[in-house]
Formats: C-alpha cells, sequence, structure tokens
C-alpha cells in the first residue's frame, strides 16, 4: 500500500469518507492511542498533578487529543483536513479544534503553551503539493512558529514516519535551526512494522536536565509487532520492556544423497513381480549394475 | 472555541506586526459546563492577554462578568472560591473554559484578515500570497 503523502495532499486525501474509515478502524484507534502515550511520556511533564495547555498538532478526528483529556490536560488541535475535524465534532471532541495548515505557522502568542504533540503529521510537510510549496520553507515556519508559541522549558514530541533519510535529517536539520535542542528517538528500531520515530524537542538552551530519553526496543533485542503490550512503567530513561530473541534453532543433519535403490532393492522388487505373476528377467551377476555409457 | 483558545491566537498573515489580540465578531456562542481547576486557572493567568480577554467578553455582551483589572493569587485561592458562583475564580473559569463561540469572526488588528468561524472551528488557513516566506 502506497504511503498517502504520495497519493494526495492532506486536504484532499482525508475526504469524507478516508476520514470516517480512519477514525472507525479500531486498529487505528489503538495504534494512535498508544502512540499518543508514548508521546506523553517523551514530554516528561512535571508529575504535579496540574492540567496543562497542550498543543495537538495534525490532530485529525481527535484521536490523539482524546487520551490527553483522558490524562485531565487541555488541548488545542490543528488539522488541515476539514473532514477530519468535522468527524471530530461529531465525536464531540473535548479540545478546541482549529482549521489550519501549520505549514503556514502556528498563529499562536509567543510562550502561551506547555507543551506539544504531533502524531503522524511532521511528514506531510515534507511534499511540495503545490507549486507556491517549499518543504524547507514550510518546516521553517513550523519549527520557528512552534519554537515562539511554546513556553520556556517547554517540550514538543512530533511522531513522524520519514520516507527516507533525508526526509528525516530535512526535519531535524530544520528544528535545530529554529533554535531547539533535542533529537530524535526511536522505539522498536529493528521492526520494520513496529518501528516509532519521535523528534523530541526543548525548548531553550540544551542543559544537563534535557538528555535525550532512550528509545525502546534497542540492544538488539527484537519486538513482535505492533500488539506487543508495554506493561512496565515507563520512566524516562528507558522504559522496562521484555525483547524477543530468535530462537537459535540447530540445523538438521544433511542426508547424504544416494545415486540410487541398490541391488537389494532391485532383487525384492523383482521377487514382487514373480509373485504377481509377471514375467520377469533372470537374476544375474549383472543385475543391478550400470549399464555402459554407450548403450 | 473557547475564550482561552481566542486568547492565545494571532493572524499569521503578511503584513500583521503582531496579528494579536484578534477582535471578535460573534454571531452565535454557547455555554457548556465544565469543572473548575484551580490550579490550572492560577497556571494560566500569567499567560493570560487580560485586556483581549475583556474585550472579548463585551463582544459577548458580557461587560460584567470580568473586571478591568486580572483577579489577584489571593483572590483565586480564597478559601471556597471554586463553589462559590460569584467569586473571581468561577467568573475567569467560566470566561477561560465554558463559553464557546459557535458562529463569528476574528479579524486581524493589522491587516483587517478575517478569519471565520464555522461550527466552534475557526478557519485560519492563509491564501498563497498572503503566507509570509
Amino acid at each position: 500500500m502506497p504511503r498517502p503523502e504520495v497519493q494526495a495532499p492532506p486536504e484532499i486525501f482525508y475526504n469524507e469518507s478516508e476520514a470516517r474509515k480512519y477514525t472507525t478502524s479500531s486498529r487505528i484507534i489503538e495504534i494512535q492511542s498508544r502512540i499518543t502515550e508514548r508521546a506523553l511520556e517523551l514530554l516528561a511533564l512535571p508529575n504535579d498533578g496540574v492540567p496543562k495547555l497542550l498543543l495537538d498538532i495534525g490532530c485529525g478526528s481527535g484521536l490523539s487529543g482524546e487520551t490527553l483529556t483522558e490524562q485531565g490536560h487541555h488541548w488545542i488541535g490543528y488539522d488541515i483536513s476539514k473532514s477530519m475535524l468535522d468527524v471530530a465534532l461529531e465525536r464531540e471532541a473535548e479540545g478546541d479544534l482549529l482549521l489550519a495548515d501549520m505549514g503556514q505557522g502556528l498563529g499562536l502568542r509567543p510562550g502561551v503553551i506547555d507543551g506539544a504533540i504531533s502524531i503522524s503529521a511532521v511528514q506531510w510537510l515534507c511534499n511540495a503539493d503545490k507549486s507556491c510549496h517549499n518543504p524547507r520553507l514550510r518546516l521553517k515556519a513550523f519549527f520557528g512558529s512552534l519554537y515562539r508559541c511554546l513556553a520556556r522549558g517547554a517540550r514538543a514530541v512530533l511522531q513522524f514516519y520519514a520516507d527516507n533519510v533525508k526526509q528525516s535529517e530535512m526535519i531535524v536539520t530544520a528544528a535545530m535551526r529554529a533554535g531547539f535542542a533535542g533529537g530524535v528517538v526511536v522505539d522498536w528500531p529493528h521492526s520494520s512494522k513496529a518501528k516509532k520515530s519521535y523528534l523530541v524537542l526543548t525548548c531553550g538552551p540544551p542543559s544537563l536536565n534535557s538528555s535525550l530519553p532512550k528509545g525502546k526496543g534497542q540492544d538488539g533485542a527484537m519486538c513482535s509487532d505492533d500488539d506487543e503490550s508495554d506493561d512496565g512503567s515507563g520512566d524516562e530513561d528507558g522504559a522496562q520492556t521484555v525483547g524477543i530473541y530468535e530462537r537459535n534453532r540447530p540445523k538438521k543433519r544433511q542426508k547424504t544423497k544416494k545415486n540410487g535403490k541398490g541391488k537389494a532393492w532391485l532383487l525384492n522388487k523383482k521377487e514382487q513381480l514373480r509373485r504377481r505373476g509377471r514375467e520377469v528377467p533372470a537374476d544375474t551377476k549383472y543385475t543391478g549394475r550400470k549399464r555402459k555409457s554407450y548403450f | 472555541m473557547r475564550l482561552l483558545t481566542h486568547n492565545m491566537l494571532a493572524s499569521n498573515a503578511r503584513g500583521a506586526v503582531t496579528g494579536y489580540p484578534l477582535k471578535l465578531q460573534v454571531v452565535k456562542w454557547s455555554t457548556k459546563e465544565a469543572e473548575p481547576n484551580p490550579e490550572f486557572l492560577r497556571g494560566m493567568l500569567p499567560k493570560i492577554d487580560w485586556p483581549a480577554l475583556v474585550a472579548a467578553t463585551q463582544a459577548l455582551g458580557l461587560p460584567e462578568l470580568l473586571p478591568e483589572a486580572p483577579p489577584t493569587d489571593a483572590e483565586l485561592s480564597a478559601e471556597g472560591a471554586a463553589a462559590d458562583e460569584g467569586s473571581a475564580l468561577r467568573r475567569l473559569h467560566r470566561a477561560l473554559l465554558e463559553i464557546h463561540i459557535e458562529e463569528g469572526a476574528l479579524v486581524c488588528p493589522d491587516t483587517d484578515r478575517c478569519f471565520p468561524i464555522s461550527r466552534g472551528v475557526p478557519n485560519m488557513l492563509l491564501h498563497e500570497d498572503e503566507v509570509r516566506n
């Protein structure tokens, strides 16, 4: 299945039927919920029980925002697809919704947001869907406005699916040039299906406190698939995970290949045929021998 | 859209010097009850542009909802403020989190660009010539 970014721009790809299909898929709901929980984990909000005002960039139909609401936070959702926002209104999303293009800048006052998450949205900025679109300028506008609207010390966690290494580098470079500190955290890097990349950004100068958290499933461990549940409590420096190692089954001994079935088999076969009343040549010393090559 | 979000928004169009506070034109608005959280409100208060919030409540036809000066921390932390309907905390909570703009428009103070609000969702999309590059 080709990636949605190469099929159509997001406001066209997520039309009414696609938006509804996306939202009613229980698999999508589960994946979105899990990614959002991981993003909140990486966001490392202070554990003081006070709800925060968060951004959900590319909120779509409110699946990720639902997780934010469950955690007690207030959120403002941005999406470019009107159909997705219509589905979000139908589902009575708790957060405020905005129809906006993140490549045009977020349009927020400076220093007012406590944190930002984005689930599967930033990679759309790498595609030039219109003649006026310049991916580097759009990324610059996005990260610049994100940096301005975040409070000092706030974080942003953007989960994305890069098409290739160059796309990933373009996104990270644009974030660093906007003034962010941080980098990419990769969960399950060895699994092509379960691999998730999170761009973890800190607003403000890098310090000892803002070390980059470790991704899950590294150290050579392989995970089974997306359905693996994370039962361990997730702290910032690498959550407890259980890796499944490949079983090392010894190879079976190779059978020695025989050229034929041998004389004994032949004599036995002839005896069978005689008992059945067939006409069988007599057994001689030449029985079972190889014919000469010129035969 | 809540007034809290309106207070955060700024115009991103080319030619907008500051782009905020956006002038609020209200055609239809509603009220949805929400649980007050004093800690959240106390944390948000330093970030609120207070004159913009007062102007927004006046645009809604509620000039007496909020005073001209922002409430003090002591007023927000007063005993029983969360239960008292007339307290500064409850009035701030109602203004920020319970009032929802359903239909109307947001107008940029610098460029007079109009952003329509439909079914509670503002349309902040810019045309190609309006994007600053």
